[in-house]
């Protein structure tokens, strides 16, 4: 198989795809015309400028290199995940991205090392994109998660208070609002899971196949990261919304409502 | 006494307060005055910022605090039901911890009802389509039926009509004589204070008083 390159004519071509997109908002008043062009411009920019910092990274491929990159991804994800949502608490930062910082690690650890047993572990070609689809995923859950959790929260207040003042635990005052949120922060993955490969081709194996690697390889590649994208997001998702609970529950068995503010 | 952290503003000031067994306390004062404030601090639900909470002339530590607050009930204004049937919200406190040794008891709950002028049929209908009186007469059985030793009432018939006020105090009424256990009953209703309580307290900003009623 050969592999067709593009020019940067090309790309341009690609690009002016967006007017379709500025055409539609203004004919339905969408207003969303600066929206459509900063987000070509960064799609652009972001994207070339992570490719020519990737063939960089190739060439140098010293863990002294790859980490800090792959600290600065995660730091990236984790503060990302915490900036959604409409209530916020102190801290809310700090547990997003220790709950991002962990699951992600965790799992890519267990991927390099255990199933790929790529050598040495910190090969870029294999650590960096790894971490990258883990990160972006867990990202999703953990955001949504803690989302959910602090909505829940403030919508069953009444029924938390009730159920502290009957003499239940904060554990068991939280049952119901953690049960919801780890829910949500979970089925966008399940989702995936379902439709991989009959709705959706995954990214990463669309570009293999394209960049001529065999099909049939390019699917191993991809039921392995789909694995650990689930376990990640999930541990990510149930790490954040502990750590939701642990800040907005006193260990005397008090919801710390008045912790949970609406973001300005 | 408590401070509210976001405002600083001083809720409830310093206030030495004591409850013996079968004591039937009102609190009336204006909205605002620190009254549910008081019982939110007595059952725990809210931290004071200085002093302490006895209960039997011991502080209660965090470990005990279910326990404490299935001895020390609130009841809040605004009932809080699940989803389900009346039954089903009778019988939720029993899968709480502190519960685990108790069953559900349908002739107490049936004596309970009866109190408050209900049948049994009351039992299935959906919590969602009950009034703000019957919602808050499940509440008060839900509560009642653990066999609390003191309640802390936070305006419950505040927001009723007379009929069912007079069920939730006709219901209040029974058990407290049968039991002779103790109740503090915020209310903003003078009329009502007299009716059910022996020691009348009054709340204005933050000052607890005797002489409520006047």
């Amino acid at each position: 198989m050969n592999y067709q390159s593009l020019s940067a004519l090309d790309l341009a071509l690609a690009a002016s795809l967006i007017l379709i997109n500025g055409a539609l908002s203004l004919r339905l008043k969408l207003g969303l015309e600066r929206q459509l062009f900063w987000a070509a411009v960064r799609t652009v920019v972001q994207l070339l400028a992570i490719g020519y910092l990737l063939g960089w990274v190739f060439e140098f491929a010293y863990w002294y290199v790859v980490l800090p990159l792959m600290c600065l991804m995660t730091l990236i994800a984790g503060t990302s995940a915490a900036g959604r949502g409409r209530r916020t608490y102190a801290g809310q930062r700090l547990d997003s991205i220790l709950s991002v910082w962990g699951s992600s690690w965790l799992v890519t650890a267990v991927g390099l090392f255990v199933i790929i047993r790529i050598r040495p572990w910190y090969e870029p070609q294999y650590a960096i994109p790894i971490l990258g689809m883990i990160l972006g995923n867990t990202l999703t859950g953990v955001s949504l998660g803690i989302e959910r959790m602090t909505q829940e929260l403030t919508s069953g207040r009444a029924s938390i208070e009730m159920i502290l003042a009957l003499g239940g635990s904060r554990w068991e005052a939280a049952q119901e609002p953690i049960r919801q949120a780890v829910r949500a922060g979970m089925i966008p993955t399940l989702n995936q899971m379902t439709v991989v490969g009959i709705v959706s081709l995954p990214g990463m194996m669309t570009g293999q196949v394209l960049a001529g690697q065999d099909p049939v390889e390019a699917v191993r590649y991809q039921i392995v990261i789909m694995f650990l994208i689930a376990a990640s997001s999930a541990l990510g998702t149930v790490g954040a919304v502990l750590l939701t609970y642990r800040r907005l529950f006193s260990a005397d068995h008090r919801f710390l409502k008045d912790r949970l503010k609406e973001r300005v | 006494m408590r401070i509210d952290e976001r405002r600083q503003v001083c809720l409830l000031q310093p206030t030495d307060f004591r409850l013996r067994s079968a004591d039937r306390v009102s609190i009336t004062g204006a909205s605002g005055s620190g009254k549910s404030v008081f019982l939110r601090t007595l059952a725990l639900l809210e931290a004071p910022t200085s002093g302490e909470v006895l209960w039997k002339n011991q502080p209660v530590d965090a470990l005990h605090i279910p326990a404490y607050r299935s001895r020390v009930s609130y009841l809040a204004q605004r009932p809080a039901l699940m989803e389900g049937s009346v039954e089903d919200n009778l019988r939720f406190p029993y899968s709480l911890k502190v519960f685990q040794h108790l069953v559900f008891n349908r002739e107490a709950v049936q004596t309970l009802l009866g109190h408050a002028g209900k049948t049994t049929d009351f039992l299935a209908k959906n919590a969602g389509d009950l009034s703000g009186g019957e919602s808050q007469i499940v509440a008060l059985i839900r509560t009642l039926q653990l066999g609390p030793e003191v309640l802390l009432l936070d305006e419950p018939t505040a927001a009723l009509d007379p009929t069912s006020a007079g069920e939730v105090e006709a219901l209040i009424s029974a058990w407290s004589s049968a039991s002779a256990r103790a109740y503090i009953w915020v209310t903003h209703d003078l009329a009502q204070a007299q009716r059910m309580s022996d020691r009348r307290l009054h709340m204005d900003t933050g000052v607890l008083g005797e002489g409520g009623g006047r």
